[in-house]
């Protein structure tokens, strides 16, 4: 079972509730830091290495005694990635999202793709919970490559719980981590900032067609519209996690409350028994939109 | 010889744009014949990215040698300097007024990127 741990708005809980689940399950877990432009679940799960492997991406390379000048590669990249100073190529790979036209165009076979490299992945070993993080380098655009590479080591066929804690927004890496889950946890704090990125992040959910549910944190701070909104779009409450100090002053030492609280750690095994029940009942899934 | 010159219209009237890459328009100014040619840049405008790349494509494109703008990213600078184009810079008003400073001598020439790399 995969399952994505979300939001819209950042800052509001996905890491926090991710570690916390993948905790308390107390079974065999698999957690996917898909936060690639700042991954930290290890900094609360403290995992010994198990191995590291770099990320690569296709880029073009121009072949000078080949090339003419001709500028077919610079017309056709839709990623402005290339510019011809005189009849020189001049190729920047940051830009490039390795579509491959410029290669396949090229009349003169001038271009040829060569790895760049863009990120890290780690395996990480705590306790029963085995980590895979995600690192893009800094300087570097491309989340999408790190996050595919981090959900391709898990095997289509694992038996145990997989907890994918996604990147904040609603643009492509989001979309990458909650693809193919079989839901969705959105995580929300009962503010009118989190309400309007959680709208986004729903509609966005819908369009890929997964079945999601809300997770309210910070319970108490606020007001009710969090829960309002789900109520009349019809969305599961999940769980909700009190607004309590101690719960940030555990978090800001890079403890987990549910190693020190067992109430919070049953609070989290319930979260865990609605969001299972959600995937299994394939929940709010528009198939029309699927 | 051709200066190129960020702009927010399209003549010498116009605003001066301190943008490079999302300039509205580039007015190309020939020291030679005193006349101008407008290039609209509003596809970089749009673009998701690498407006500075492409606007660097069209200022060379257009035989410009010399640019005047307010700012120059890394990416549209490597493209500007491998031309052989000099930049300068300055924070005038119009493009009237910068080309004024231009032709006085007045501007300095840029020696790289003053700001960093934005993706949007």
């Amino acid at each position: 079972m995969r399952i994505a741990i979300a939001s819209g708005k950042g800052g509001t809980g996905k890491t926090f509730v991710t570690v916390n689940l993948a905790r308390s399950l107390g079974i065999s877990v698999t957690v996917l830091d898909c936060d690639v432009e700042e991954p930290n679940s290890n900094l609360f799960l403290h995992g010994d290495l198990v191995s590291q492997s770099r990320v690569s991406v296709c880029v073009p390379h121009v072949l000078e005694d080949a090339c003419t000048g001709c500028r077919v590669c610079a017309d056709a990249c839709q990623f402005n990635a290339i510019a011809v100073i005189g009849r020189k190529p001049l190729v920047f790979e940051d830009m490039c999202h390795s579509c491959g036209v410029c290669t396949t165009l090229c009349p003169h076979d001038a271009l040829i793709e060569v790895p760049h490299e863009i990120g890290t992945v780690t395996v990480r070993q705590s306790q029963h919970v085995s980590l895979v993080e995600g690192l893009l380098d800094v300087g570097k655009a491309l989340a999408v490559p790190v996050i595919r590479q981090v959900k391709g080591q898990v095997g289509a066929d694992t038996d145990h719980p997989v907890l994918i804690d996604a990147p904040p927004g609603t643009s492509c890496p989001m979309v990458w981590a909650v693809d193919g889950c079989d839901a969705v946890v959105l995580v929300a704090e009962p503010t009118a900032f989190s309400l309007h990125d959680l709208t986004l992040a729903v509609d966005t959910v819908q369009e890929v067609g997964v079945s999601f549910g809300v997770v309210i944190n910070k319970d108490g701070l606020g007001d009710d519209r969090v829960a309002r909104y789900c109520e009349s779009e019809g969305i599961p409450i999940l769980g909700r996690i009190p607004f309590d100090l101690d719960i940030a002053r555990r978090y800001a030492t890079g403890a987990l409350i549910v190693d020190k609280e067992p109430r919070y750690r049953d609070l989290f095994l319930q979260m865990w028994q609605s969001i299972t029940h959600l995937a299994q009942i394939g929940g709010n899934r528009d198939e029309s939109l699927a | 010889m051709k200066v190129a010159l960020t702009a927010a219209g399209n003549s010498l009237e116009s605003p001066f744009d301190s943008r490079f890459g999302r300039a509205q328009t580039f007015i190309i100014y020939d020291t030679d014949t005193e006349t101008t040619t407008v290039l609209d840049n509003a596809q970089n405008l749009n673009s998701a990215q690498g407006a500075g790349i492409q606007a660097a494509q069209h200022v060379l494109d257009s035989g410009a040698t010399a640019l005047i703008t307010g700012h120059l990213g890394p990416k549209a600078a490597k493209v500007i300097f491998a031309a052989g184009i000099d930049v300068y810079q300055t924070d005038a008003e119009t493009v009237a007024q910068a080309l004024a400073m231009f032709t006085s001598k007045a501007l300095k020439p840029m020696k790289g990127a003053d700001v960093d790399g934005h993706w949007v």
